[in-house]
């Protein structure tokens, strides 16, 4: 009996690992297709399938995460249905924050998914999601006083915006210096988590030199 | 435990190459493919998206009953339950839309609106009308350049599709505007008396409107005060003819805030630089006050808002029957407004709106035949000594109103409510003593059907009672909307509208009747993010309009029809915002003292106009130039003549042409960190100095007459805005990107 017990604990720890290792098999190998994806059909596929992940394992914050990003970046570099995809960004990111709150890597998406938005529209939006954006950096700051990736969209942001505008290198660059310090302290918690972000605010550094 | 972990490997083994393939074809309930809808194995990795035909397919190594789901933003997931096994499985959807709100369509005919909401019927946003070229911030002034309103620059008011100033109605915050406009003298215009800065959101409705609105024939005009200002705020405003300063003041929980403006108006130094064409021997000057509170509630909005204007002119004018003589007239006006409303959102989908407001206005006017030393005289002549008057006159408007509406599944809804007009009008011309008390009761229902997201149905019906004509009247509205493509739709609109006559006839009688018109009006509108094009066409048809002669009475008829272009366009030309309207208007009105059908004084055939801004980042510079054209209004001299109206003399006048010009500089622009904002504005009227005549008076016989012209060719403008705390430079800039 007591035999029995032992080994039916063990296969479920067994299974339990096995599914732990699926997921991470999976994770893994759908973020390096994210890194080799190109075309937007390939990114909605992406972003489909980690919402699917996400779906499944109904506890990891991390696959709805990378869905709701992904579907940001769709929707600034699809010329249609800009708006819908944003919004759909909004509802994946819900379901990641529902899991996950307060963290500032969801954070730093939720104000992604804001500047989407006012994109579609800058002279209309600007006001309500340009603040809406902000905020979110903010928070993600916050949350994570070591996370670099709210100062990438920052500095981002801020290269982007016409020197008139308070914006251009002069304003970028100290920021991407801030974030290049944080990412040399920083690692990654596994090798799931994010870990963007980097080369974006070289180039950045490169561009104002 | 061995043996279990090699079966356990031996199956996962054997299943790997047992491989399904599951593939099928979303569609819509009209057969149309759904492009990226989602497609999932339920509590698996497994799934796939579809592709632009709707197609989509993926492989899967579970085995066993699943739930298949297929999803898409605006659409009803569907689950089907699928057995897998060894064969290849084809499982086709058909996704049933959602009905919702962001792109359900919405009803644009005879609808222009100006907002800052993202909504399908917005073509302009607020600041497009504040930066208008030679409006000089002037609502009305602006909703000019929208097409249906008529180039009338003698009177104030909007004239819209062939109705007079006074059929168009506007509405604060729900609320009816007794006295929108200053008072003013013959044949100069007065301007709006409220702010544009004090509205979020514009609507000018110019035919088949909502049954929640009465007591309009022609047009309505629905402002939205603004919720909470964005942050405290103080400002002064120096210019040409205006000096005055003012605060907002937000509360720190963002809850709630209040806010007081005050200003003197005195055109004294503007006359005596430019000058004028009547003799102004009491400078127009005013003071002006107002405030605001406002706070919001658990999940509504309390505001109060009220504005006090005590204002006063005098001029000369030749008198047109004797050159030796002139016309002096001088006005007093005093106006008391204010307007308190209430909406929440309550539960099981119910919404309320309640509005009330109160105004009080007394004009003093007087009217004196003078001689060449400004000395009153008397002729002995009734056609020339009948024109002296005084006239004091106190009006008061008391209203009440309240909507109720209930949101349906989808996102259907009915809405009702009743409103309440107390109008006192106390009127004292030389010798008499006029007494008008009218109350006006309406009550009101309407329902909004959506079909399809692509299909909407209003229909509504207003009752109306009141009590000084002892009348009633039931009008029926009903309009539609179809989308015709992803970005473009159809819509109609039918309704009738009943409109009481004016005090200064109902000062004669109140045996009479309600004045009424019935719309039919179709509207074709393709809208994307930079462009909007929309064209209308319409048939209007007027009954019971009051006739003066031979008797007063409501047997007066007419009629209007025409269609109108509206082009907007903000990305064909970099940097360069501009739109284009245009209106045929054909009319004919028997109404006051016309023998017959007659095209009314204040209708021309075309208008158009062309409104561009551009904003120049290096020299931290907005231009807006405005372009109006109209074709000659018609002007007539009648005559009774053996118990007939006749008409001894008429005309058409010269076409109208006005260039507008208006120039911001915004030193502080794209400085996010300024905290004080300084603007400079100039703007002109008239740029090019072409000759505008608005009509003709006549003297007593017809023998001669006299140009109605503005009372300087031009009107130029200076002045400074100097604001700390809110950053409002990057709105402006914004707008003109």
């Amino acid at each position: 009996m007591k035999k029995m017990i032992l080994s039916l604990l063990l296969i479920s720890s067994i299974t339990l690992n096995a599914q732990n290792e699926k997921y991470t098999q999976i994770m893994g190998s759908t973020l390096k297709a994210f890194d080799e994806a190109k075309t937007s059909a390939e990114l909605t596929a992406l972003a489909a399938k980690f919402e699917r992940i996400g779906d499944a394992e109904k506890t990891e914050w991390l696959p709805y995460y990378y869905a709701a990003m992904i579907k940001a970046r769709l929707s600034m570099m699809e010329a249609a249905n800009k708006d819908q995809t944003a919004d759909e960004a909004t509802v994946i990111i819900g379901k990641a924050e529902a899991l996950s709150s307060n963290n500032s890597e969801i954070y730093c998406v939720k104000s992604m998914i804001a500047t989407a938005k006012m994109l579609v529209d800058p002279m209309n939006r600007w006001q309500q999601y340009g603040a809406e954006s902000a905020k979110n950096l903010a928070a993600a700051k916050a949350a994570d006083t070591t996370n670099p990736r709210p100062y990438v969209l920052e500095a981002n942001a801020l290269k982007n915006t016409p020197e008139n505008f308070g914006g251009g290198c002069k304003t970028a660059k100290p920021i991407a210096e801030k974030a290049i310090a944080l990412f040399t302290n920083s690692q990654p918690v596994n090798s799931l988590y994010p870990d963007w972000g980097k080369e974006m605010v070289e180039s950045i550094i490169k561009d104002c030199k | 435990m061995k043996n279990y972990f090699i079966i356990t490997l031996v199956i996962l083994a054997a299943s790997a190459k047992a491989q399904v393939k599951i593939s099928g074809r979303v569609t819509d309930n009209k057969k149309h493919p759904v492009i990226g809808a989602s497609i999932t194995l339920k509590d698996t990795y497994d799934g796939g998206v579809t592709d632009s035909a709707g197609n989509y397919s993926f492989t899967s190594l579970e085995k066993g009953e699943y739930q298949l789901e297929a999803r898409s933003m605006n659409y009803q997931a569907a689950i089907q339950i699928v057995q897998l096994s060894k064969e290849n499985l084809v499982i086709n959807f058909q996704l049933k839309e959602v009905l919702n709100e962001l792109t359900a369509v919405t009803i644009t005919a005879g609808a222009f609106e100006a907002s800052d909401r993202k909504r399908a019927a917005a073509v302009l946003n607020n600041l497009d009308i504040v930066t208008v070229g030679g409006a000089n911030a002037d609502v009305t002034s602006a909703i000019k350049t929208l097409p249906g309103a008529q180039q009338v620059g003698e009177q104030e008011g909007l004239f819209v599709r062939g109705g007079a100033g006074y059929e168009t109605k506007q509405f604060i915050d729900g609320s009816l505007v007794n006295n929108p406009f200053g008072t003013s003298v013959p044949d100069i215009a007065s301007r709006g008396r409220y702010p544009s800065s004090l509205f979020k959101g514009t609507i000018f409705s110019t035919g088949g409107y909502s049954a929640v609105y009465g007591q309009a024939l022609s047009s309505v005009l629905i402002l939205e005060s603004i919720d909470l200002p964005q942050q405290s705020e103080a400002t002064v405003s120096l210019s040409t003819v205006f000096a005055g300063g003012g605060f907002q003041h937000l509360a720190k929980n963002n809850r709630s805030s209040f806010g007081v403006n005050a200003g003197y108006t005195n055109l004294a130094a503007y006359f005596n630089i430019v000058k004028q064409k009547p003799d102004y021997f009491k400078m127009p000057s005013f003071y002006n006050g107002d405030a605001n509170a406002r706070f919001k509630t658990k999940k509504g909005m309390v505001k109060y808002y009220t504005n006090f204007t005590k204002g006063v002119l005098g001029l000369r004018r030749g008198n047109i029957n004797d050159h030796s003589l002139k016309n002096a007239i001088d006005l007093d006006n005093t106006n008391w407004y204010h307007n308190l409303s209430w909406r929440e959102t309550l539960k099981n989908g119910w919404k309320m709106q309640l509005s009330s407001s109160f105004s009080t206005n007394k004009d003093l006017i007087n009217q004196q035949v003078q001689n060449s030393d400004n000395k009153p005289v008397s002729t002995g002549l009734i056609y020339i000594d009948s024109t002296n008057f005084k006239l004091n006159r106190l009006e008061q408007l008391t209203q009440a109103k309240a909507v109720f509406e209930k949101k349906l599944p989808g996102v259907n809804a009915v809405r009702f409510g009743a409103e309440h007009w107390y109008n006192n009008t106390h009127t004292i011309v030389n010798q008499y003593d006029i007494l008008l008390k009218d109350h006006l009761t309406s009550v009101f229902a309407e329902t909004d059907i959506h079909l399809t997201n692509d299909w909407a149905i209003k229909s509504g019906a207003r009752l109306e009672y009141s009590s000084i004509l002892e009348k009633a009247n039931i009008s029926p509205r009903i309009s539609m909307a179809y989308k015709t493509g992803p970005q473009s739709q159809l819509s109609a609109a039918y309704g009738t509208f009943y409109q009481k006559p004016e005090n200064n006839i109902l000062q004669y009688t109140t045996q009479l009747g309600f004045t009424k018109s019935t719309h039919y009006l179709i509207n074709w509108q393709k809208t994307t993010t930079a462009q909007v094009f929309r064209t209308e066409i319409f048939y209007k048809k007027y009954n019971n309009l009051v006739k003066t002669y031979p008797t007063f009475n409501t047997d007066g008829d007419g009629y209007a029809q025409g269609w109108e272009i509206f082009w907007r366009d903000k990305k064909s030309i970099k940097n360069l915002d501009y739109w284009v309207s245009y209106s045929f208007l054909d009319t004919k009105r028997d109404f006051l003292r016309y023998p017959g059908q007659l095209q009314p004084t204040f209708a021309a055939k075309h208008t158009a106009s062309l409104v561009t801004k551009k904003f120049i980042m290096k020299w931290k510079t907005g231009f807006n130039f405005t372009y109006t054209f109209a074709t000659g209004r018609p002007y007539y001299f009648m005559q009774e003549n053996n118990g007939k109206i006749e008409i001894k003399d008429q005309g058409k006048t010269i076409s109208y042409n006005n260039l507008g010009f208006s120039a911001n500089y915004v030193p502080s622009a794209g400085n996010p960190n300024a905290k004080r904002h300084f603007i400079l504005v100039a703007s002109v009227t008239n740029l090019l100095n072409s000759k505008q005549v608005f009509g003709y008076n006549y003297n007593h016989n017809g023998s001669y007459k006299e140009a109605i012209n503005p009372p300087a060719q031009r009107f130029i403008f200076l002045g400074c805005f100097i604001t700390w705390g809110l950053n409002r430079t990057d709105e402006i800039i914004n707008n003109n990107l």
